[in-house]
């Protein structure tokens, strides 16, 4: 069952707890995602056992002539890194019997309509109108530099490119997982402080059926649609300030869009924001799942939710760029256009 | 309760006897985080008692229930329905088991998203037993059944008060005919009215459906009142080596007579040693106080 995290420590390849520094620590199984959990406690420590071989900080200080303070912060680190691993792989397998479930048996259209509604049609507004800002607010930053070489003209190309690649993607992520995210994380961390997801698993229901796939189809048939709001607007945005508000020449910027922006640069930010969209989906519900007991708990997972969906989409974003440019690399080797 | 609920048919029921326990706990032993909270739990609930397990926050009772129902795998032990383990049951025959089962949650556990007509009906629609217009009446004479009016369907559970949600709980639990009904803390937080109440409730429930149940309470008046076996498990932390977590198994009458002190104090509700370990550690703490005038230094002086 946590045949990896133990794995990690190479011992009791069975239960879900490992130690570090001769301290035990107990994982929280993939059951609490199901519908059971396991509750393992670190056997007592054996002379045979391997966990016995964990050797005492202070003969390792004397040994390796480390000074404590240096053992303790590396210690510290080790464990974070250690939490850190075992929490994407419990996240790993949360999508996974996710995906399985997807692939199994689609939910109701009861539970499918309102996080569509939910996350679709509420969070337009707050996209469209934070599009809209950036489209400006980067007219503005860029007309300084670019008017002192003379390129004002190319303004267009500049807002339109960053917007459809990159910064609308990005931005109907965020507003995605602050948004819809730290809600989802909030409403499920209440379910299980108050025993509703046991009371969905004591009536047969499979939580993670009917609560995380839901959520999930919404974020990733949705966020293509938000992406392409956000770009729309800020496109509209970035015309508005340039044209209208800085006197830029209308066909000058029009054309210079059109010449740098293409299909393939519009495809791209919608290609990235699928992925973006899972990631809110499933870092929310697992944060949900996984809340600890009390108001503070809840609002914990609402926080982490958000704080950790932002990191792995820009991660994503980083290695998505990496890979789609080696690709337009291998089909375009001469730097040719979608359209 | 009238239902068109077509009672769930075991694959081994032809060869599950009258004569064996509905549940059984075999060394059923829970760990958690290092720590032991049951050990080697030994109880058989026969078809048709009402057996109710009482016990001092913290001893485990609602870990034992949770683990009867499957919500938590023990650490070891087994738990026999019909004489089936449970825990080794797949998921698709875990779903089937569980149409078995009513569970009525401390604080009921009603999903806030939907309304309290749509609660009561959701293990119907989950199991797929009824809908339209029979899902209507079987959830209307649910709620009749734990004395709710119909126009209660509508509301959503925040408008009730707790007795009300407790109640709906309890014909959410019941909708589907379960054999087996387990009750976490039927009686917490409500007034003694109300609590009579859920406790007639119980009665009632087990005249009319003839329903196995196990209730976990520390509400000694429920525990009289409903009871036709008594259980009391005692923290294991607190027991003396080998010593059973079992203090006392028997009818409720037996409680008042029993010649474990540790059983009679729960009965009449008195802290006896608890007291003398707050007093004890409150002496500590004081001893233990640092003198503050040193992170003055000498200006005390």
């Amino acid at each position: 069952m946590w045949g990896s995290t133990s794995g990690l420590h190479g011992h009791q390849p069975d239960c879900g707890t490992f130690r570090i520094g001769g301290s035990e620590c107990w994982v929280a199984d993939l059951g609490a995602t199901t519908d059971s959990y396991q509750l393992t406690a670190a056997p007592p420590l054996t002379k045979e056992s391997n966990v016995s071989s964990v050797p005492n900080p202070r003969r390792i200080y004397r040994g390796a002539k480390l000074p404590p303070t240096l053992y303790r912060w590396l210690s510290d680190w080790g464990e974070m890194v250690v939490d850190a691993l075992v929490t994407l792989g419990d996240m790993a397998i949360f999508a996974g019997h996710m995906f399985r479930w997807m692939f199994s048996a689609l939910p109701r259209r009861g539970t499918i309509l309102p996080n569509f509604y939910y996350v679709g049609v509420l969070s337009l507004p707050v996209v469209a109108l934070t599009g809209t800002f950036i489209g400006m607010v980067l007219a503005v930053q860029s007309y300084a530099q670019f008017h002192n070489i003379g390129l004002e003209s190319r303004l267009g190309a500049v807002i339109n490119m960053s917007l459809v690649r990159e910064l609308g993607p990005v931005l109907a992520a965020t507003m995605l997982a602050g948004r819809v995210g730290s809600a989802m994380a909030a409403v499920l961390g209440t379910m299980r402080v108050t025993e509703q997801i046991d009371a969905l698993t004591s009536m047969g229901a499979d939580p993670i059926h009917y609560l995380v796939v839901p959520r999930f189809l919404a974020c990733i048939m949705l966020i293509p649609a938000l992406t392409i709001m956000a770009d729309f607007m800020g496109i509209v945005g970035g015309y508005f300030y340039s044209v209208i508000m800085l006197g830029i020449d209308h066909y000058q910027y029009l054309n210079n869009s059109r010449q740098f922006v293409g299909g393939w640069d519009f495809f791209m930010g919608i290609f990235k924001s699928f992925f973006f969209g899972g990631v809110i989906a499933i870092v929310s519900c697992y944060r949900g799942f996984h809340c600890e007991p009390g108001a503070e708990g809840v609002g914990r997972a609402a926080t982490a939710a958000f704080v950790f969906s932002f990191v792995i989409i820009l991660a994503i974003d980083l290695l998505l760029n990496i890979f789609l440019d080696a690709v337009y690399t291998a089909i375009w080797p001469h730097g040719a256009r979608l359209i | 309760m009238t239902t068109t609920a077509e009672p769930t048919s075991s694959p081994s029921e032809s060869s599950v006897s009258r004569d064996t326990p509905l549940v059984e706990l075999r060394d059923l032993t829970l760990q958690f985080a290092g720590q032991t909270i049951l050990q080697r739990i030994n109880l058989s609930i026969p078809r048709g008692q009402t057996l109710v397990i009482i016990g001092e926050s913290g001893c485990g009772k609602t870990m034992l229930l949770k683990s009867v129902v499957g919500l938590i795998k023990p650490t070891s032990g087994n738990v026999l329905y019909e004489g089936q383990d449970i825990h080794r049951l797949n998921a698709k025959e875990m779903t089937a088991l569980r149409r078995k089962f009513g569970f009525v949650f401390q604080n009921a556990a009603l999903f806030d998203s939907l309304s309290v007509g749509d609660n009561v009906a959701f293990p119907l629609v989950q199991h797929g037993v009824a809908s339209g217009s029979q899902l209507r009446r079987i959830v209307s004479n649910g709620l009749a059944q734990v004395g709710l009016p119909d126009n209660v369907a509508a509301k959503r559970p925040a408008e009730l008060s707790g007795g009300m949600r407790k109640r709906v709980g309890l014909a959410r639990a019941l909708v589907l005919e379960p054999e087996l009904v387990l009750y976490d803390e039927p009686t917490t937080g409500l007034d003694p009215i109300m609590s009579d109440v859920i406790n007639e409730l119980i009665l009632r429930t087990r005249q009319n459906l003839n329903v196995t149940s196990l209730v976990i309470t520390h509400d000694m008046r429920t525990a009289l009142k409903v009871a036709d076996r008594v259980v009391m498990l005692y923290p294991f932390a607190r027991l003396e080596r080998g010593e059973n977590q079992i203090l006392y198994d028997g009818p409720a009458e037996g409680l008042e007579t029993t010649s474990d002190r540790r059983v009679s104090q729960f009965v009449r509700g008195e802290a006896g040693e608890r007291l003398m370990e707050m007093r004890r550690s409150e002496i500590r703490g004081f001893q233990e106080t640092p003198d503050v005038s040193q992170y003055y230094g000498r200006q005390s002086n």
